[in-house]
């Protein structure tokens, strides 16, 4: 391991920590969360291994206190002086950081006022240690501008303050469903991203997994939050066979299946079969089974396509949404028929009118029931909707199949 | 003073006449063909430190067009359009030493492999883009 990677990885299992305890001490989550940024930079320039300090986390958070303290200095709000004033003793010694403070500032960066675009971002630099530099990289943006969109989200937490501690009761499982969807799709937006790793950039599944898998080892007993964890880890172990040499989309049904990471769905199938165990369903178990019954087939053809259709059923059941009638119609497809399939897609034709998932998979069936006529003009539909390059390649590709027939 | 200059190299739907082969009647060769030679081009690009962005547009006919005078309403037209073809169907952003390198690589896209392998012959509109700091610094 070289020294550049050390240093990252403490100060990555460091930053949290120091972020924590600064937020504790001085009340606002958001200036300690631009503190600790500037003194993780700080850090990078100067530690190297193996001189490194002595305590790297009290380092962290006196450079970052101090950094703190200036700022507030310059800041001409009196009650923030104030404030200043009250906190200003207890700078000293060894910080102490507590057990749940991870989650806490996970709750904190997932506030229900922010979009995900803000919220992805801020999780990644106050949880993963990213800097601005880093997350630029990852989501193809200048540092000016991604440095605003986290500024952006920090006034929006700043105008409504809360405590440095987790949420009440009452309102844990609503807070706690945010998380969540923010980590669902901080993957997604890494699954759907170029492999970052390979341009040198951080990639965001791999971060998204890691994050989950520390809410996961917070409250194990949660069944939706190991649901989650499984389903990343589910769909991560299929994407060595999801893009081709060029980076084309190779759908499920023609990946090679030898080059899914077995250990991997090992994991995820022993994590969703515990979760279901405790007969708590919800939305990411759910989808978890779907993906292991996906994982668990040797072919496209001897998937169980009755239970994948029953699992998507339950799922329209507890989180009603018209795509997911879109796949349980695929499924139904493989189990009774493709006409079957084009009856349940009917079901959500008005709702997903705009949607070119809708307008693809309709072109799909109805290529497979010989109707190539009304077929090309369900890809031409989707092709005028779709927005991923790879997806409108792919598109374009079977359309140009179909035509050419 | 600046080095190196960076370009935006804008391509439209088509030349606009009839020789021209819509890609809905392309073979799903030409079609793969054509795919793969934009990512190799990009990847050449990108190797030899030229390729600041490349980004392709969504369909033409989802585009709108928005006036507004500063009062009422703004004005929001829709798609489809009947003159699609001088809409942008992409570009690319290139940093590069000269303005011969920036027409060399323009050249190369327009000759795309198209129907049957055939060049489109896309006009690729070529722009100097402005920079601030390069005023006899």
């Amino acid at each position: 391991m070289s020294d550049k990677q050390t240093i990252e990885g403490l100060l990555r299992e460091l930053a949290p920590q120091a972020l924590a305890v600064l937020a504790r001490r001085f009340g606002s989550f958001a200036d300690a969360e631009d503190a600790v940024q500037e003194a993780l930079i700080k850090a990078y320039q100067t530690w190297r291994d193996p001189a490194l300090p002595e305590r790297p986390l009290a380092w962290l958070v006196r450079v970052a206190s101090r950094q703190l303290i200036g700022d507030y200095r310059s800041d001409s709000a009196r009650r923030r002086r104030e404030y200043l004033a009250a906190s200003w003793q207890q700078v000293t010694g060894e910080p102490l950081p507590g057990r749940d403070d991870s989650l806490t500032l996970l709750f904190m960066c997932c506030h229900d006022a922010l979009t995900p675009a803000a919220a992805i971002p801020l999780t990644l630099r106050a949880l993963g240690g990213l800097t601005t530099r880093e997350l630029a990289d990852a989501f193809l943006v200048k540092e000016a501008t991604m440095a605003q969109r986290i500024s952006r989200a920090k006034a929006t937490i700043r105008a409504d303050p809360e405590p440095f501690a987790l949420p009440t009761a009452d309102a844990y499982d609503r807070r706690l469903r945010s998380v969540l969807h923010v980590l669902y799709l901080m993957f997604n937006e890494g699954h759907v991203a170029m492999r970052g790793a390979e341009l040198g950039r951080p990639d965001l599944a791999v971060e998204a997994i890691r994050l989950t898998r520390m809410v996961h080892a917070l409250r194990p007993d949660d069944p939706e939050i190991a649901g989650l964890l499984g389903l990343l880890l589910l769909t991560e172990a299929r994407r060595p066979a999801r893009t081709g040499p060029q980076g084309e989309l190779i759908p499920l049904d023609e990946q090679d299946r030898s080059r899914w990471d077995h250990a991997l769905i090992r994991d995820g199938v022993a994590l969703v079969t515990a979760a279901l165990r405790r007969h708590r369903t919800g939305p990411y178990q759910l989808q978890a089974a779907i993906a292991a019954v996906h994982d668990q087939a040797s072919n496209y053809a001897d998937t169980n396509w009755a239970e994948i259709a029953s699992l998507y059923g339950a799922l329209e059941r507890v989180a009603p949404n018209p795509l997911v009638t879109v796949n349980r119609a695929v499924a139904i497809a493989m189990v009774d028929g493709h006409n079957a399939g084009l009856e349940v897609l009917a079901m959500v034709g008005d709702s997903l009118e705009g949607h070119h998932r809708y307008h693809a998979v309709r072109a799909h069936l109805l290529e497979l029931a010989e109707r190539p006529t009304e077929a090309l003009a369900a890809y031409d539909d989707a092709l005028r909707l779709v927005t991923n390059t790879r997806e409108r390649d792919h598109l374009q590709l079977r359309r140009a199949r179909l035509r050419s027939a | 003073m600046s080095i190196a200059m960076r370009f935006m190299l804008i391509q439209t739907y088509g030349r606009g006449d009839e020789t021209t082969v819509p890609i809905t009647e392309w073979s799903p060769e030409d079609i793969a063909a054509h795919i793969e030679f934009q990512q190799v081009l990009n990847e050449e690009l990108t190797r030899l430190g030229e390729l600041v962005g490349a980004e392709g547009l969504a369909s033409p006919e989802a585009a709108k067009f928005v006036v507004w005078d500063g009062q009422g309403e703004p004005i929001v037209t829709d798609g489809p359009y009947t003159e699609f073809k001088e809409l942008i169907a992409g570009y690319r952003l290139i940093d590069v030493d000269t303005i011969e390198r920036a027409v060399e690589i323009a050249a190369r896209i327009s000759a795309a492999p198209g129907a049957g392998g055939a060049p489109i012959r896309h006009p690729i509109e070529v722009r100097q883009i402005l920079s601030l700091d390069d005023a006899d610094g």
